[in-house]
C-alpha cells in the first residue's frame, strides 16, 4: 500500500479547520455538546475526580492533557458510563450529553453507547474477521439487510481510513492486522454505529509514529462530523490535533481553554509548570 | 574501609567454580523424567496389544463388530461395549457442555463476587468427590429419582421416541450418561471459567462500548476469545468420561447389549473391563477383555489426536495464516 493510495480515503485537513486551528477561538461561543457540572468519582471509598465542571464544544477536538494519574482516563470513562461494568466504580454529578443527564438512572446505557464511541489504550480487535468486527456493531443496532450492512462496512472502513489496506481481505481475522491497522479498524468499527461523540483514551499509547500519524489525520478529519475528546499520549500529540485542552491535576479541572493559548499563554501556574516540563 | 578492601582482595584469589558440570547433571536428569512417560506410554501398549493377540486371532475383524458377549459360548464382540461407550459419554456431553458454560458465565459475568466464589468453590470440591461415590449415589438415590419421576415423564411426553420406551427400571444408560454428566461438569466448568476470567477487560469494554448487552459480549466476544481454551475444557471432559469406570459400573445395569431405549441396561467398556476380570477363567475370555481395553484405548488416542489437531487448527485461523 503506498501513500498516495492511502491519501484517497484519508480527507487532507480542510482549509477550513487549519484557518480554525490557526485563530483562537471563543469555547463559550461554540454550541456545547457534553456539559459537565460538579462530577466526583470514586474507585471505592477512593475518590479519583473532585468537582469537574467543562463545557465540550461540539464538532471539536478537545484533548485531556495532565501527569499520568490525575483522572483523564477516569473522566471520559464517565461519558458511557463503561466505569459501570466495575461494581465498586461510582460516579456522582451531572454530565449531560445533549441536556439530558446520562448519570440518570433511566439512562438507556446501549442507546448511550452507541452514541459515545470509544478507543482504547491498546486495539481490541474482536475475535473475528475484518468484516464481522465492523458488521458486529451495525447488527446490534440496525435491522439491516445484508447489502446494507456491507455498505455500512465499507463506508465505515473508508471513514476509518482503512478501506484501500483491507478491501481485499474482509474475511480474515482482524487480529492478524498491525497495531496500527488494529486501532483504524476500532475507530472504524465505532463509526460505524453512527456515534456523535468518540472518546480517545490514548489511543496511540501502543503503535508505531507512522501509525500514529495516520491516525493523527484522521482524527483531523473525524472533527468535521464528530465532537472527540481526546486524551493523548504526549503534549505535542494535543498540540497537533486539538482545538481545546483540559489540563487536568490529581483529579481537578486546572485549566480549560483553547489549545493554542493553554500551550502559550496559560492562565494558571500549575499548568504553565507542566506545559514547560516542570513537573509531571 | 580497610576491612572491604581485605574481602574483594580475597574474592579475586578464590578458586574459579565450574558452571557446567551442574547444568549437564540437571539436562540429563530432566530427560530421564521425561523419557519416564514415553516408557509407560509404551509399556500399556506393548502389554494391552500382546494380551489381546489371541482374541483378534480367534475373531479378527468381527470382534469390532458383533455384539455378541458370550462367555460360555466363547464367543466375544465389542460392538455392544462401544456402542454404550460412546452413547453414555455422548448423553454427559450433550447435558454437560451448555450448562457447564452457563454456569461459568454465571459465575465470571453475572454473579456478585463472593456468590461466585462460593459457587465456584463447590465446583471445585464436586471435581474432588471420588468417583465410587458417584456411583453409590447413582445407584441408591438418583436411579430411584430417575424410575419414580424422570423416567416415567420422559416416557409420558416423548414415548413415541424409540429412545424413551421400555420399562422405567432407574438404572440403564440414560442414569450413567446423566451421573457421567455430574461428573464432567465441574471439570468444563472450572477450566471454562478461568478462560472466561483471562479475557482482557478491555476487549470486554470495547464490547460494551459499542452497546452490545452484557449477553451480546459473552457470546460474542469472551466466548470467542476463550474457544480455544474451551474446546480443550470439553475434551478433557470427555475423555473423562470415555474412560469412568466405577459411578457407571454401579448404574448402567451390565447388559451386553445393544438396545435403542435408553432406559435399558447396557455395558461400557470400562464397566465391563472392571466386572468381569475376576469372572474370566479362560484364555479367551481374557484375552477378550485385553482386546477391549486395547479398544478403549485406541477410542481415546483418536478423541485427543482430533482434539490436538482442533485446537492447533484454530490456533492457525486465528493468527490469520491460512
Amino acid at each position: 500500500m503506498t501513500a498516495t493510495e492511502e491519501r484517497v480515503f484519508v480527507k487532507p485537513p480542510s482549509e477550513v479547520a487549519k484557518q480554525r486551528r490557526g485563530e483562537i477561538e471563543d469555547a463559550s461561543r461554540l454550541p456545547v455538546k457534553v456539559k459537565i457540572r460538579s462530577l466526583n468519582f470514586y474507585y471505592g471509598g477512593q475518590q479519583a475526580l473532585f468537582n469537574n465542571s467543562i463545557d465540550i464544544p461540539a464538532f471539536r477536538v478537545t484533548a485531556i492533557i495532565g501527569p499520568s494519574g490525575c483522572g483523564k482516563s477516569t473522566h471520559i470513562r464517565v461519558y458511557n458510563r463503561i466505569f459501570e461494568i466495575y461494581r465498586s466504580h461510582r460516579a456522582e454529578g451531572i454530565v449531560e450529553i445533549d441536556g439530558k443527564n446520562v448519570l440518570s438512572p433511566v439512562t438507556d446505557l446501549l442507546k448511550l453507547r452507541k452514541k459515545v464511541g470509544m478507543i482504547f489504550q491498546r486495539p481490541t480487535p474482536f475475535p473475528m474477521s475484518i468484516y464481522d468486527n465492523i458488521a458486529y456493531g451495525i447488527k446490534l443496532h440496525y435491522r439491516a439487510s445484508r447489502g446494507e450492512i456491507a455498505d455500512r462496512v465499507e463506508d465505515a472502513l473508508k471513514r476509518g481510513a482503512l478501506w484501500g489496506e483491507v478491501k481485499d481481505k474482509l474475511s480474515e481475522p482482524a487480529t492478524a492486522l498491525s497495531g496500527g491497522q488494529q486501532q483504524r479498524l476500532c475507530i472504524a468499527r465505532a463509526i460505524a454505529v453512527e456515534p456523535e461523540l468518540i472518546l480517545m483514551d490514548e489511543p496511540c499509547s501502543a503503535i508505531d509514529p507512522v501509525a500514529t500519524s495516520k491516525i493523527e489525520d484522521l482524527i483531523e478529519t473525524l472533527r468535521d462530523s464528530y465532537t472527540v475528546v481526546l486524551v493523548p499520549h504526549n503534549m505535542q500529540q494535543a498540540a497537533r490535533v486539538s482545538d481545546f485542552t483540559a489540563f487536568f491535576y490529581k483529579g481537578h479541572i486546572v485549566e480549560f481553554g483553547p489549545t493554542k493559548k493553554i500551550f502559550t499563554n496559560p492562565d494558571n501556574k500549575q499548568t504553565e509548570d507542566y506545559i514547560t516540563g516542570r513537573f509531571g | 574501609m580497610k576491612e572491604s578492601t581485605a574481602a574483594i582482595a580475597n574474592v579475586a584469589t578464590c578458586a574459579p567454580r565450574d558452571q557446567s558440570r551442574p547444568d549437564a547433571v540437571f539436562k540429563w536428569l530432566a530427560a530421564a523424567c521425561a523419557l519416564v512417560v514415553i516408557v509407560i506410554m509404551a509399556g500399556i501398549f506393548f502389554e494391552l496389544v500382546r494380551n489381546s493377540g489371541m482374541a483378534f486371532r480367534e475373531f479378527g475383524f468381527s470382534f469390532l463388530t458383533s455384539d455378541s458377549w458370550n462367555p460360555i459360548a466363547g464367543e466375544f464382540g465389542a460392538a455392544s461395549s462401544i456402542y454404550g461407550t460412546l452413547v453414555s459419554t455422548g448423553i454427559a456431553m450433550i447435558i454437560a457442555i451448555p450448562l457447564s458454560i452457563i454456569i461459568a458465565v454465571y459465575l465470571v459475568e453475572v454473579a456478585h463476587p463472593k456468590v461466585s466464589g462460593l459457587i465456584g468453590g463447590a465446583v471445585e470440591l464436586l471435581a474432588a468427590v471420588p468417583s465410587i461415590i458417584y456411583g453409590m449415589w447413582g445407584l441408591f438415590v438418583f436411579a430411584a429419582l430417575m424410575q419414580t419421576h424422570v423416567q416415567p415423564f420422559l416416557s409420558r411426553h416423548l414415548g413415541a421416541l424409540p429412545l424413551f420406551q421400555g420399562p422405567p427400571m432407574g438404572i440403564g444408560v440414560l442414569t450413567a450418561g446423566l451421573i457421567l454428566a455430574f461428573m464432567v461438569l465441574p471439570f468444563i466448568t472450572a477450566i471454562t471459567r478461568d478462560v472466561l476470567m483471562m479475557v482482557p477487560p478491555v476487549l470486554k469494554e470495547s464490547a460494551y462500548g459499542v452497546g452490545s448487552t452484557m449477553w451480546e459480549t459473552v457470546r460474542f466476544v469472551s466466548l470467542k476469545y476463550g474457544r480455544r481454551g474451551i474446546v480443550g475444557a470439553v475434551f478433557l471432559g470427555f475423555g473423562r468420561a470415555l474412560g469412568e469406570t466405577m459411578a457407571v459400573t454401579f448404574v448402567i445395569g451390565n447388559s451386553h447389549r445393544i438396545s435403542a431405549s435408553l432406559f435399558s441396561a447396557g455395558n461400557t467398556i470400562a464397566s465391563s473391563l472392571a466386572n468381569e476380570f475376576n469372572e474370566a477363567s479362560e484364555p479367551i475370555y481374557l484375552s477378550s477383555l485385553f482386546a477391549l481395553a486395547l479398544v478403549l484405548f485406541g477410542i481415546t488416542l483418536v478423541f485427543q489426536t482430533i482434539a490436538h489437531y482442533w485446537v492447533a487448527r484454530m490456533q492457525r485461523l486465528e493468527a490469520g495464516d491460512r
